[in-house]
């Protein structure tokens, strides 16, 4: 079986332990972990904004460099949308409008052997107990395109179940977006502003230490709020949770900001 | 008169006013979230509800692929039945049409059931300049036309306000439109119903002529339906002697078998009831049952233009439910003013644009009002996807293209506004797609990571006014990956 991370460009540029977590997590069930360097980002923040044409390269990038794999496996639940429901979609209108050759074919056929990460260890490994230890307690916030694009459903939940140690805390008002939404968390600054403060709230309430999701853009966001807030609560990937086999090896991010270096 | 859309300013500008008004946002939170879990709970009870949706959405995408049939259908069955069909291409050619209608009666008055179509129109506005006076019969309706507001809401227009606003609105302002509120008028439900039952009883037993929209029209039959709680709406359409109805020409189906699908998606997904307590239905005129006089006034106002875009055609699939609206966390904190149209939410982030083009600010902001978050599309009983229509009109503001203005098909220029986001977007496509260059940003950004500010200037500030920033990690995946499993050699980022 040959799989290929797909990192995702946030993961890569800002959140590297997440993908250093998601390595660590497929290692230890057996998986040989394939990171294919021609990859970059899936071009949703393009796509998203209005801006289809310029996403065109990036989709063709993605089929040349996960083709020869069996599965690609990313650590994102919306950039696994963005592939899984807006490639075929995207590719089809390029080749509509007279471009794109074959390409389309690939893209679709890329986009079909994607998966987010928790699927991919639910449906394709067949686990739920990944021999985690994470001893906090944990709220859950399903982001929106893994809750409604991808349809997750409980596969997080059950895979955090299956932690040693962790406590699961329901989040009130969970299906509800947090408000970061790409470039609306900029475009329209105060109603994301508004959606992440009542989100926070939320979370902060639950009394959990963690607050974990399966996308790090959402998480950036809710953290950014969380730490300008001084609230107590630590943004974790998922995968990080998953992947740590004893207590915390080095400190989660959105924490200790490193004193006075700035 | 009511207030006017003119002049609105774009959705985040007035979002940002809308978002700092503590009771607006506590009033639109209790009220959407009592009617999402009603919602939710109606829905539950039927197992079929996804096949309903799917044959709601079937009928209306084949019906509307066939327009110009049914609409034909339509006219030939009103006629026979006694009506008087006009065809209106724009809102001001409606509004001379009901206007005409209205001065040959005679009367200077109107009772208004509650209507979409003539809130698009304008109508009131219109009529007052002919010197004809319009009351709103609906309670909301009538709350927004007292306060000298607008509407907020497609199912409760006054969702905005609460109880002692409402209280205040009636007892300062319902003397100047006629029977004035009771002495000593307090903030229950039951006092305020029946100040507005005594207020509207006088206008409905005086009225000669209303005027109506329609939830659907049949085309086989000719039969015009309308759906409503209260009951004013059947006064309106029974007692006057003439009744003129304003109905947007998505509105046609074309047989009554398919108004049975209709009659259970509406109900529960807008008052989250099983059935709505009055359904009223007629075709033309019966002699001595009802209004002597029936006009049906059909409205395009940009509806063929939408109907020649094939993505963004799915938006006149909708039937102003506003289960989308309920459930849209962007809707509940901006507040339906924000929208600039009687058609705020989701559906008038898809619709506004195209009903009237990409016209002005306000327009070309509203396809970007929304976080995707996908809740609109999941409750939408007619299975529009919303998402996918604002990320298509999205497109158009961003990079232009073909799109049909008056019946002629043109191709835009991208958004004048959008020229500083377009060469950031173009430099990130092609940083994107040249991996070695982004690897070189990624360490760029690495080595220069104690300088990073917690606030960032300009732009910037729409994220860190209210968030941090995130750390900058030493060393990106990318970079992590090639030092300790590298030795393939294709990790060094040729591009």
């Amino acid at each position: 079986m040959r799989v290929g991370l797909f990192v995702t460009c946030v993961n890569d540029t800002l959140y590297p332990r997440t993908g250093r977590a998601v390595v660590t997590l497929l290692e230890r069930l057996g998986v040989r972990v394939d990171f294919p360097a021609e990859q970059s980002c899936c071009g949703q923040p393009l796509f998203n904004t209005g801006y289809r044409h310029r996403t065109e390269p990036l989709l063709r990038r993605y089929a040349a460099a996960f083709s020869d794999h069996d599965y690609i496996v990313t650590p994102s639940g919306s950039c696994a949308a963005m592939v899984r429901d807006n490639y075929p979609r995207i590719a089809a209108k390029a080749a509509a409008e007279g471009r794109g050759g074959a390409v389309p074919e690939a893209v679709t056929e890329a986009a079909a052997r994607t998966y987010e990460l928790t699927e991919f260890l639910v449906d394709v490994l067949g686990v739920t107990d990944v021999g985690a230890r994470y001893p906090h307690t944990v709220t859950y916030h399903p982001t929106c395109h893994g809750l409604r694009v991808l349809g997750l459903g409980d596969r997080p939940r059950r895979l955090l179940e299956h932690v040693e140690g962790l406590e699961l805390r329901e989040l009130p008002g969970a299906e509800e977006c947090c408000g970061f939404g790409g470039t609306f968390a900029v475009k329209n600054p105060a109603v994301s502003a508004a959606m992440g403060a009542d989100k926070a709230r939320a979370v902060t309430a639950t009394g959990a230490r963690t607050l974990c999701t399966v996308d790090n853009s959402c998480l950036m966001h809710l953290g950014g709020i969380l730490a300008r807030e001084g609230s107590p609560v630590r943004p974790v990937h998922i995968a990080e949770i998953l992947a740590g086999a004893e207590d915390d090896p080095e400190p989660p991010h959105g924490t200790a900001r490193g004193g006075g270096a700035r | 008169m009511t207030g006017t859309y003119l002049g609105m300013p774009s959705f985040p500008r007035a979002a940002e006013a809308s978002t700092r008004d503590a009771r607006l946002r506590a009033n639109l939170r209790r009220a959407t979230g009592t009617i999402r879990a009603k919602r939710d709970r109606a829905v539950a009870e039927l197992d079929d509800w996804e096949r309903l949706r799917a044959a709601g959405a079937a009928v209306k995408d084949r019906t509307l692929r066939h327009l110009d049939h049914y609409l034909v259908q339509l006219e030939e069955s009103v006629t026979r039945a006694g009506g008087t069909v006009h065809w209106a291409a724009d809102a001001a050619e409606a509004n001379r049409i009901v206007t005409g209608l209205v001065l040959a009666t005679g009367e200077r008055e109107v009772v208004k059931v509650k209507s979409m179509a003539t809130q698009e129109t304008g109508l009131n506005g219109a009529l007052a300049a002919a010197g004809i006076r319009a009351y709103e019969t609906d309670l909301a309706e009538l709350i927004v036309q007292l306060g000298d507001d607008l509407p907020s809401h497609i199912l409760v227009p006054a969702i905005h306000r609460n109880r002692s606003e409402i209280r205040d609105i009636f007892r300062s302002r319902m003397a100047d439109w006629g029977l004035p509120a009771p002495e000593g008028l307090t903030d229950s439900p039951a006092d305020l119903a029946e100040a507005a039952r005594l207020h509207l009883r006088e206008k409905f037993l005086r009225a000669k002529v209303a005027v109506s929209g329609a939830n659907f029209a049949v085309a086989e039959t000719g039969t015009l339906v309308v759906v409503e709680s209260e009951g004013n709406g059947r006064m309106c359409l029974t007692l006057p002697e003439t009744l003129i109805s304003v109905v947007g020409i998505e509105k046609v189906v074309p047989t009554w078998r398919d108004l049975e699908i209709f009659l259970q998606l509406l109900p529960r997904s807008s008052t989250a009831e099983r059935m709505n307590p009055y359904t009223s239905m007629w075709a033309g005129t019966t002699d001595g049952d009802g209004p002597r006089a029936f006009h049906l006034v059909l409205l395009d106002n940009g509806r063929t233009d939408t109907l020649a875009d094939t993505t963004g055609r799915r938006a006149l699939r909708c039937i102003r439910c506003s289960a989308c609206l309920n459930v849209c966390p962007v809707y509940e904190r901006a507040g339906g003013h924000a929208y600039g149209s009687p058609y705020p939410g989701p559906i008038g982030a898809v619709l506004t644009p195209q009903l009237r083009g990409l016209a002005s600010p306000l327009e070309e902001s509203l396809p970007f009002a929304s976080s995707l978050c996908g809740a609109c599309f999941e409750a939408c009983p007619v299975a529009i996807d919303i998402p996918e229509i604002l990320v298509h009109l999205r497109e158009r503001v961003a990079e232009g293209g073909p799109v049909t203005i008056r019946g002629t098909r043109t191709v835009i220029r991208p958004a004048k506004r959008h020229g500083a986001e377009r060469a950031v977007m173009a430099a990130a496509g092609w940083a994107l797609d040249h991996p070695r260059a982004l690897r070189r940003g990624q360490r760029l950004l690495a080595r220069t990571r104690g300088l990073h500010p917690r606030r960032l200037p300009g732009p910037g500030r729409a994220w860190s006014d209210t968030r941090d920033l995130p750390d900058v990690p030493p060393e990106s995946f990318r970079d992590w990956w090639a030092r300790t499993r590298g030795g393939t050699g294709r990790a060094g980022g040729t591009s």
